[in-house]
């Protein structure tokens, strides 16, 4: 069932035709083309690296490759056959299996399970053949240089481990194309390689590698080629010997900012905010910063650099372990959302369905949860005041519903943003945490959704802005903190705010830092 | 407004219970006179007090398997009091039975909020302490009609404008759950709190104490059921109202409270608990045997269910879209 040693040997001969090569793939979702006529091509004994900004399509392609979504139009072509990939067994049974960022494996099974589970060997009555399944478990961890006993939990592994496991799954099932989303993310640096040891074989194998990073240091190290995309299109392809890492910056981010977003006039007040020395456990440390009435500030960074966790804690969702808060001069204790709502702090969740919106409850209700003491007398909500306040905040929102008490579920993802967005602004805070405010809504709404953020701020209210997108960043806000694995890379302002300098800092390029 | 109403699932179960009455009726006239009406109703009352508590429990995502043990046990305690101190009066009585019910609903509520174990284990749990401190208070023994006083017995049958105080016990229950679910911030709250925990969270919102309360009116409904009960019957003993809970609970499913939180209302729990007080007294009168009565209700319980599923299946669809776009 597994690739016998001899393959090797063919690969140099077929390494000029790919052996995966996808064509005009197109997929869009409602509101959103998450891809644009994308190509994109592995070859045997080679890694390709997939390279482009948060949003770029790259997990979209994942799914594309794995069969989990159908792309709407575009070709597959396997060993040059075009092909179609129905399902998630399809895509499996056609050599490809990904590595994700959160492997997908079982904690309670064993390792062996894991490897084999969906095409356990049979024995003769077509029960489970354990004694075959361990011996080719172990056999598949030798290969990958992986001390592991077949018969322990899964859960008993570490993270590295749980990889290696992935990784002779991803051999036990005759994979030729190998999907590696992030996968360095979670290891320590001895890990990482190990793992890279382990790309090395795979390549001696003859599979072809899809790499997907976003540090620049480890695909220069281990990639052979690289593929480019930005906002769902490809935007370059080649051998990465022939590029430079400026070249594959620009070819990231490249494109001009000015274009859409609104004319302010930066001017901001007196200090409203001041943060200092935020730290947590695990997830951020020693962040200080300072936030004006009337401001803007972006927040940028890779996913998982902690940016949302810095918010969470100043609304009081997590406790920072030591920092301390000030609001208009006055240091306040944030040990609940409640006390962060009284003092003023209110956060626009990034993941609407989860955090945000309540589904099932009407648009009013939506609105008025963190304000029902100002709509109540005598500890009795009076709806009346309830519709005004909602009217109040939804016209200024522009929010488009047939009416106040209709359900925000069949909402559409741009108006369930405004309801959200409405439910804070009704509480008259001093300072709004946007979290990726834009993510995932049609072009019209995130006009409107950045129209509305430069007037709040005009009017004196605080503002801060997370978000991955470079342009967005750059385009609405005064001045730019950049944070990297938890930490403040940067603090850019005025001429220091490039889309190459944004990168660089989020990333860890070490040359040019300002 | 009305073309809401008649689509709702409330309208569909008044419907249900208007024509399994007009069926009835077609065979056995007496049933739906205005005075089997009355005893129909004031016989479902108890269900209907439970119903209500349940409701709210079932609202934030939790179950409460403990309410036909707090009641048997409060039942029990303002039974034995009555023995002992017969002159103790009516009112404090009451008082009695509905503090006792909601100390037992608040352990639940600590349960469920501080030691964050699931609901359907922590009230599994308190339901047996609960049957097993009556055992050991009441030794086994029974307390029969002719221990207790006049004035205890008599309060849930003492007639007041056509209607026994135990059936005004249930209207003012309903007519109060009414304003706390629609009118205040707690009753807003249950609905946030099983609609979606998460948001809830962001919005300020203490799940764990959302369902702390209601669990302790839970309780305290069960803790007041207990002694209507007892009084009613005239007797308690260790196993009144065992496996009750499973009917309070089956009324909440059948009046479209979602058993996956967020979603009901008082208006579903009170003719879910109808329309099994209904199938209960018709069925003797029409003369079908108990096991029927049985697979009636279960088979009540499956297609209000299936009902609700096929209703909220629209509404999957558009959340699991936005969910995928974000992804």
């Amino acid at each position: 069932m597994f690739v016998s040693p001899d393959v090797s040997g063919a690969t140099d001969a077929a390494a000029s035709e790919p052996i995966l090569s996808l064509s005009g793939i197109t997929k869009t979702f409602p509101g959103v083309r998450a891809l644009s006529d994308v190509s994109l091509e592995l070859y045997p004994g080679q890694v390709t690296a997939l390279v482009g900004e948060n949003g770029a399509g790259k997990s979209t392609i994942v799914k594309v490759l794995t069969g989990i979504y159908r792309p709407d139009e575009g070709t597959i072509s396997v060993d040059g056959q075009e092909t179609r990939f129905p399902t998630a067994r399809a895509a499996s049974d056609a050599g490809i299996t990904a590595i994700h960022q959160e492997t997908v494996l079982f904690d309670e099974l064993t390792v062996a399970e894991n490897i084999f589970l969906g095409h356990a060997p049979r024995g003769r009555r077509g029960l489970i053949d354990w004694a075959t399944m361990r011996r080719q478990a172990s056999e598949i961890l030798d290969r990958v240089g992986a001390e592991i006993d077949p018969s322990v939990l899964l859960k008993d592994l570490g993270i590295a481990n749980k990889h290696l496991v992935a990784i002779s799954r991803a051999l036990s099932i005759d994979a030729r194309v190998v999907i590696m989303d992030e996968p360095t993310a979670s290891l320590s640096q001895k890990e990482i390689e190990e793992l890279y040891e382990l790309v090395e074989k795979l390549k001696a194998d003859g599979k072809a590698i899809l790499f997907i990073s976003h540090k620049f240091d480890e695909i220069f190290r281990i990639a052979d080629r690289y593929t480019v995309f930005r906002d769902g299109q490809h935007v370059g392809a080649g051998l990465m010997a022939d590029i430079t890492e400026d070249d594959l910056v620009r070819l990231m981010v490249g494109r001009s900012v000015d274009a859409i977003f609104p004319e302010r006039s930066a001017n901001p007040g007196d200090e409203i905010l001041k943060v200092d020395g935020y730290c947590h456990p695990t997830e951020f440390d020693d962040i200080s910063f300072d936030l004006r009435r009337g401001e803007i500030l972006g927040f940028y960074g890779l996913v998982g650099a902690g940016r949302s966790e810095v918010m969470q804690a100043l609304f009081g969702i997590t406790r920072p372990s030591a920092g301390t808060v000030h609001v208009d001069g006055a240091p306040v204790e944030i040990h609940s959302t409640a006390a962060a709502v009284e003092a003023g702090i209110v956060y626009v969740p990034e993941d609407r369905g989860k955090q945000g919106a309540i589904i099932g409850l009407p648009i009013f209700q939506n609105v008025t949860l963190p304000s029902l003491s100002r709509t109540s007398r005598n500890g009795f909500i009076r709806l009346a005041e309830e519709f005004e306040l909602t009217r109040k905040y939804t016209e200024r929102l522009d929010l488009r519903a047939a009416a106040l008490d209709q359900d925000v579920g069949n909402l559409s993802g741009g108006n369930q943003q405004k309801v959200v967005i409405a439910k804070w602004l009704a509480t008259e805070p001093k300072i709004i945490i946007l979290d990726e405010p834009t993510k995932g809504i049609d072009i019209g709404s995130k006009a409107a959704v950045h129209a509305f953020t430069a007037e709040l701020a005009a009017q004196g209210l605080a503002v801060i802005m997370v978000s991955s997108e470079i342009p967005e960043v750059l385009g609405m806000s005064d001045r730019v903190i950049v944070m990297r694995e938890g930490r403040m890379a940067a603090e850019l302002s005025g001429d220091q705010m490039t889309p190459e300098t944004l990168v660089r800092h989020a990333a860890g390029i070490s040359e040019g830092r300002s | 407004m009305i073309a809401q109403f008649v689509k709702s699932r409330e309208a569909l179960l008044l419907a249900a219970i208007a024509l399994l009455l007009a069926l009835i009726a077609s065979r056995f006239p007496s049933f739906v006179s205005p005075g089997n009406l009355v005893a129909v109703f004031n016989d479902t009352s108890t269900l209907i007090l439970l119903a209500l508590g349940q409701m709210v429990v079932i609202l934030t995502r939790c179950i409460d398997l403990s309410v036909a043990a707090n009641l048997a046990l409060t039942g029990m305690v303002v039974a034995m009091l009555n023995t002992v101190a017969p002159g103790v009066p009516i009112v404090a009585i009451l008082l009695i039975a509905l503090t006792l019910g909601a100390v037992m609903g608040a352990i639940n509520g600590l349960l469920v909020w501080k030691l964050e174990i699931p609901p359907i284990v922590v009230t599994l749990g308190t339901m047996t302490i609960y049957r097993g401190i009556i055992f050991l208070i009441s030794g086994g023994e029974w307390i029969n009609a002719h221990e207790m006083s006049d004035a205890f017995k008599q309060f849930p049958r003492a007639v007041v404008l056509g209607l026994p105080m135990l059936s005004w016990c249930a209207i003012f229950a309903v007519a109060a759950f009414v304003v706390l679910v629609n009118r205040t911030a707690l009753g807003r709250a249950f609905f946030a709190v099983g609609g979606n925990p998460r948001a809830a969270v962001y919005t300020g919102i203490d799940v764990g104490r959302t369902q702390f309360f209601a669990f302790t009116l839970s309780g305290t409904l069960a803790g007041l059921t207990g002694y209507l009960w007892v009084s009613r019957f005239a007797v308690a003993y260790v196993d009144i109202a065992g496996g009750f809970e499973l009917t309070v609970v089956a009324a909440c499913v059948i009046g479209g409270i979602s058993i996956a939180g967020g979603v009901g209302s008082v208006a579903g729990a009170v003719l879910g608990a109808l329309f099994l007080g209904v199938i209960n007294n018709a069925l003797p009168v029409v003369n079908i045997s108990p096991f029927w009565q049985l697979a009636i209700s279960g088979a009540a319980i499956i297609v209000a269910v299936a009902l609700n599923a096929q209703s909220s299946r629209t509404k999957g669809r558009v959340i699991l879209k936005t969910a995928e776009q974000t992804a």
